[in-house]
């Protein structure tokens, strides 16, 4: 890990999509640090840019201009080895749907990164882990054998089992009822506050993001906003105000 | 409807080039084989038209009991004198075989080695050097003979003809009209005429035939019938244009066969093809449940759905077919080119044409093959509900129960058809049984696909990707069943055919070293040409004489007219050395030694024509009249001889009296070895007889078996390249299908060589798979024929170990290099792309 308290940086990332007439600017200079060991929500509306931004920061795209940064790593700048053996050693990933291998049974997913790197399982971390998403009598179920709730509660053990510098995840209750969202939800804010993980999760419900530590609000490729320990009614008022801000543009 | 498919069809361009390729290649051979023997065939129709384009008309004797008889030479003088008869001169042709430098024999791939009378009057021939003979010690021979021994003017040549090899001095060298240096490849020497009389025919004064050239105003039709009726019933007029024909007939009655060895072959090739078109034209249909539901739900009717599939398959099958056909134009061009410049030596081809059965057969194969593979798939489209349009796509894994007992059904069908071909002895039964054994194994191998899947993939699986990799392989036990059966058929017939020849190796050793006491084999090489070495009668005796031997004897052989029939007779110097050193037991009455019309014969044989002991059957020989045999005794049952032989008086009355084999026992305690070294130099005027301990000769009779497999090997190679494509088919739609998945783990940090180890044991593992149930099935196939054959004398069970583990070797070869494009392509995939895929 590294020594300075920032998990993962933009600096003035900006990203456009095609060029020409068809260029469509996703990022129009982000700047943004997420410290460690906390639980950041980036809320936005929809095509404000949020799942672009994560995917930056994540190395799964690369950005036209700026740098970022994933602890003391330089992520711009990496060749695709490189990057992969970023995503996989420093970074943990949870999508909205389709997180899992249907082939290999829970825990084989949940160890999976592991498995792809050749390391070992720290057995008792994995028992932690799996006890807090209560997830033991479950272990060896295929994917199509569990509920959506249960599947997306795997993919966050997962996501935590390799100890990575930082977890993403893009809208990882979009798919779940209020109950099963609640559930995934709780863990990750668990996450962050007993084992220290850094988790930065995209969302537009404000609900959910009120689980988080910080919420930063993004519109147009910007980051216009950003809330202190938020609560579900400031998110949404603070959504609001952003949507009027659209709206006046 | 038609839109829709055609751009659904255009929408899915890989998968469709991959499957329209194995009929692309199916078809290739099938028009290709047309192509090369349609050249062939119109090749040597001209060169007979051009072999006899200086003769009007040609008198030969009666065939006699099979062999071609002989003119004496008054015979000219009496043709000469017929009316319309402008020259007739007589010929004599005959088998004369060259010595190289290396002294070894020239050989051909089938051309005739000529010997002939030069007559002064040969008129289509170039000199190039020299003259014709004009010595007995000389001979001119033909430049392809020259060019082939490094021949010039003034060299020696030896030649072996009726007699052992003999010294001439080239006198001259010859060639043909258009620079050409032979006819088709033949190697030829003229000799004067006494010499060839000699040589050639045995008998002086005699001639072959005689070539009549007719007086201006005769035509070839005329005079031919003016000479048979003049000349009577005991000759044989023919025109040129006659003759020629009949040689032409004749060629393309072995180039038919030819011809369906290779139909056969491609039949094999295109039947492994519709497991690959059926498996794509499968998962094609799977992945496009939710489209097909979806125009079911707006209307469209089941018919509609079925006819959209089979019009599909109808567009892949005629593009199919005339890419093929363009290919195996090209294919049968090229490999008549290679024939004519290695297979017959400098033949010079016909121009290279198109027929009309190349062209219907490629596309009745091509489009009825890709129907036939569409047919099954387009019924389970037509069966996909309205409402799997609003459910995830995902088809379930269907029971096994139905093709499982449909599979068991065909295989058992396909055995009793095996079965009653053997006994019936019919190849189109025992063919037909064995393909429906395979379609039956195929239906029956999604059982054992999971089980045996997860046992290979158990080897492959020591890490990550590998576990993936095997577990992807075991993921649609149809798919990977299908793939794998399609390499299967290729490598059951090769394991199967090996496992025979196996078999007849260790039946034919054991035979030889429990039943033959003779230690030393004299033979001959047979050529290419269809001639048989041969030695002299008395060679017997001078073997005889040596210290440590015990007895010899040696067969001489021919076809006759037995009972007014064709059939193969054999003469035997000895027959006690014969019983005693083949161990023969005596049935009816007692060995003793034949008198001039006695015969011996085998139990078999005696019952397959309904003889006893005193029963008589009249043979003409090639020399002299027709005799009545008589059965002097018939010996028991025994593998190592079968048949009837003749006493050896009747030697002298065949066309060759020389023997073409001979068996040597020493006496016990002498050496093989200094024997051996004893009667080697009775041969050394003559190249072609070798003398050969048993085991040897039986090491260079099982030594053919060899050059058979190899050949079914490269024939089959079609059949194993399509299963190959079928794997990467196979693949490449996996990764297609499972492109989410890879995005995936891509995201998680799989890095690209995983990913391509990962796609690579998939391959593997069904490629061994593959060629573990081909071995298996072969093993059944050939086990089964060992024991159809075991009256024809194999007795033994031999397993080609070896071959078995290089074909495993193989396969995970082929796997490997299966998987490298869908690997690639699944390497490159962009992870974002890849995880937002639908
Ligand atoms: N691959 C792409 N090609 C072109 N435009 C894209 C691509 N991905 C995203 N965009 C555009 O970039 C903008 C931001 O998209 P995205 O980050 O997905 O928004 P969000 O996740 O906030 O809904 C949108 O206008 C979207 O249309
Ligand atoms: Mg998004």
């Amino acid at each position: 890990m590294g020594t300075s308290g920032v998990a993962a940086s933009a600096v003035d990332v900006w990203k456009s999509y095609g060029s020409g007439d068809a260029a469509v600017t996703a990022l129009a200079g982000v700047s943004v640090e997420f410290e460690r060991e906390r639980f950041t929500a980036i809320m936005g509306p929809s095509g404000s840019g949020k799942s672009t931004l994560m995917h930056c920061l994540a190395g799964l795209d690369d950005v036209t201009k700026g740098e970022v940064w994933i602890g003391d790593t330089k992520v711009t700048g990496l060749k695709d080895k490189g990057l992969t053996e970023l995503r996989r050693d420093q970074v943990g990933f949870v999508f909205q749907q389709f997180n899992l291998l249907p082939t290999l049974t829970a825990e084989e997913n949940i160890t999976l990164p592991l498995a792809i790197g050749g390391r070992k399982v720290d057995r008792a971390w994995f028992d932690t882990v799996i006890d807090t998403v209560g997830l033991r009598d479950r272990l060896s179920h295929r994917p199509t054998q569990l509920s959506g709730g249960q599947q997306q509660r795997v993919a966050c053990a997962r996501a935590l089992v390799s100890r990575p510098e930082v977890v993403f995840a893009d809208e990882p209750t979009g798919n779940l009822d209020s109950r099963s969202g609640a559930e995934v939800l709780g863990f990750l804010q668990k996450s962050a506050r007993e084992f220290g993980q850094t988790i930065v999760m995209v969302t537009h419900d404000p609900n959910a993001a009120s689980y988080a530590d910080r919420v930063i609000f993004l519109a147009d490729g910007l980051i216009v906003n950003e809330i202190l320990d938020p609560t579900a009614d400031a998110v949404l008022e603070t959504m609001k105000h952003l949507d009027a801000f659209v709206g006046a543009q | 409807m038609l839109r829709a498919t055609l751009k659904s069809l255009l929408s899915r361009k890989l998968r469709l080039v991959l499957s329209a390729l194995a009929v692309v290649l199916g078809v290739m051979f099938v028009s290709g084989s047309f192509v090369l023997t349609d050249t062939l065939n119109r090749s040597f129709t001209d060169l007979f038209t051009n072999v006899y384009s200086g003769v009007d008309v040609s008198v030969t004797a009666k065939e006699k009991a099979g062999s071609p008889g002989t003119l004496p030479a008054t015979m000219v003088d009496r043709v000469e004198a017929v009316n319309g008869v402008e020259k007739a001169v007589g010929q004599v042709n005959g088998s004369a075989r060259a010595i190289g430098k290396n002294g070894k024999v020239l050989t051909t791939a089938g051309a005739p080695r000529l010997g002939f009378a030069w007559t002064g009057d040969e008129s289509q021939i170039e000199m190039r050097d020299g003259t014709g003979p004009k010595t007995d010690t000389q001979v001119t021979i033909n430049a392809f003979l020259a060019s082939t021994g490094g021949f010039k003017v003034g060299d020696q040549i030896e030649l072996i003809t009726l007699e052992p090899k003999k010294k001439f001095t080239v006198a001259g060298i010859f060639g043909y009209p258009g620079g050409r240096d032979s006819l088709g490849g033949e190697l030829s020497a003229g000799f004067t005429e006494p010499v060839a009389q000699q040589l050639l025919l045995g008998q002086k004064d005699t001639f072959t035939d005689i070539k009549v050239t007719a007086a201006a105003g005769t035509s070839q039709d005329q005079l031919r019938d003016r000479l048979s009726s003049e000349l009577g019933g005991d000759y044989v007029v023919k025109t040129g244009t006659q003759l020629a024909k009949d040689q032409a007939d004749q060629i393309q009655e072995g180039l038919k066969f030819f011809n369906y060895i290779l139909l056969a072959f491609a039949g094999i090739a295109l039947f492994v093809g519709i497991f690959i078109i059926l498996n794509t034209f499968s998962i094609i249909v799977a992945q496009r449940t939710r489209e097909l539901a979806l125009l079911r739900s707006m209307g469209a009717s089941r018919g509609q759905v079925i006819g959209s599939v089979v019009l599909e398959a109808f567009v892949i099958g005629l593009i199919a077919s005339v890419v093929g056909l363009g290919a195996g134009f090209g294919v049968g061009a090229l490999l008549a080119n290679f024939f004519a410049t290695f297979g017959g030596g400098n033949l010079k081809l016909a121009g290279i044409g198109l027929p009309m059965s190349a062209v219907i057969s490629s596309f009745a194969v091509g489009i009825v093959v890709t129907l036939i593979a569409a047919v099954m798939p387009a019924l389970r489209a037509s069966r996909i509900a309205p409402v799997a349009a609003m459910r995830e796509a995902a088809t379930p894994d269907r029971p096994l129960t139905r093709p499982t007992v449909a599979g068991a059904l065909i295989l058992a069908a396909g055995g009793t058809a095996m079965g009653f071909g053997f006994v019936q002895q019919s190849l189109v039964l025992i063919f037909g049984g064995v393909l429906a054994a395979f379609v039956g194994v195929a239906l029956l191998t999604p059982l054992v696909s999971r089980p045996m899947v997860s046992l290979i993939g158990r080897l492959l699986s020591w890490s990550m990707p590998g576990l993936l990799g095997r577990r992807n392989s075991a993921r649609n036990p149809r798919r990977t069943a299908i793939t794998a059966a399609a390499l299967m058929v290729g490598i059951a017939l090769i394991t199967g055919v090996s496992v025979v020849l196996t078999s007849a190796t260790a039946s034919i050793t054991k035979l030889a070293d429990t039943q033959v006491r003779s230690d030393l084999i004299i033979s001959g090489e047979t050529g290419a040409d269809g001639t048989s070495a041969h030695f002299a009668v008395d060679t017997i005796d001078k073997i005889k004489a040596k210290p440590g031997v015990r007895s010899a004897f040696g067969f001489a052989g021919e076809p006759a007219l037995v009972n007014d029939e064709q059939s193969w007779v054999s003469s035997v110097t000895d027959v006690l050395a014969m019983q005693q050193q083949f161990g023969l037991q005596a049935k009816e009455g007692t060995f003793a030694p034949l008198g001039a019309t006695q015969m011996a014969i085998s139990e078999d044989y005696a019952t397959q024509k309904n003889l006893k002991l005193g029963s008589t059957m009249r043979i003409q020989l090639a020399k002299g009249e027709a005799t009545t045999f008589t059965v002097a005794f018939v010996w028991a049952k025994s593998q190592v001889m079968q048949g009837m032989v003749l006493s050896s008086s009747a030697i002298e009355h065949l066309r060759i009296p020389q023997l073409n084999n001979a068996f040597v026992q020493v006496n016990s305690g002498a050496s093989v070895t200094d024997v051996q070294k004893s009667i080697e130099p009775f041969f050394a005027d003559n190249p072609e007889v070798s003398v050969q301990d048993r085991s040897a000769f039986v090491k260079q009779q099982t030594s053919q078996f060899d050059t058979v497999l190899l050949m079914i090997q490269i024939l089959l190679a079609l059949a194993i390249i399509i299963a190959v494509l079928g794997v990467i088919n196979t693949l490449a739609l996996s990764v297609i299908e499972r492109t989410r998945e890879l995005g995936l783990l891509r995201a998680i940090g799989m890095r690209r060589a995983q990913v391509m180890r990962m796609i690579t044991v998939e391959s593997i593992v069904i490629s061994v798979f593959g060629a573990v149930l081909g071995i298996a099935v072969g093993t059944a196939l050939g086990v089964a024929t060992v024991a159809a054959l075991k009256d024809e004398g194999i007795t033994e069970l031999g397993f080609p170990w070896m071959t078995m583990v290089q074909y495993l070797v193989v396969a995970a070869v082929v796997g490997v290099v299966a998987a490298i494009l869908p690997a690639i392509r699944a390497a490159r995939l962009n992870v974002l792309d890849a995880i937002a895929y639908e």
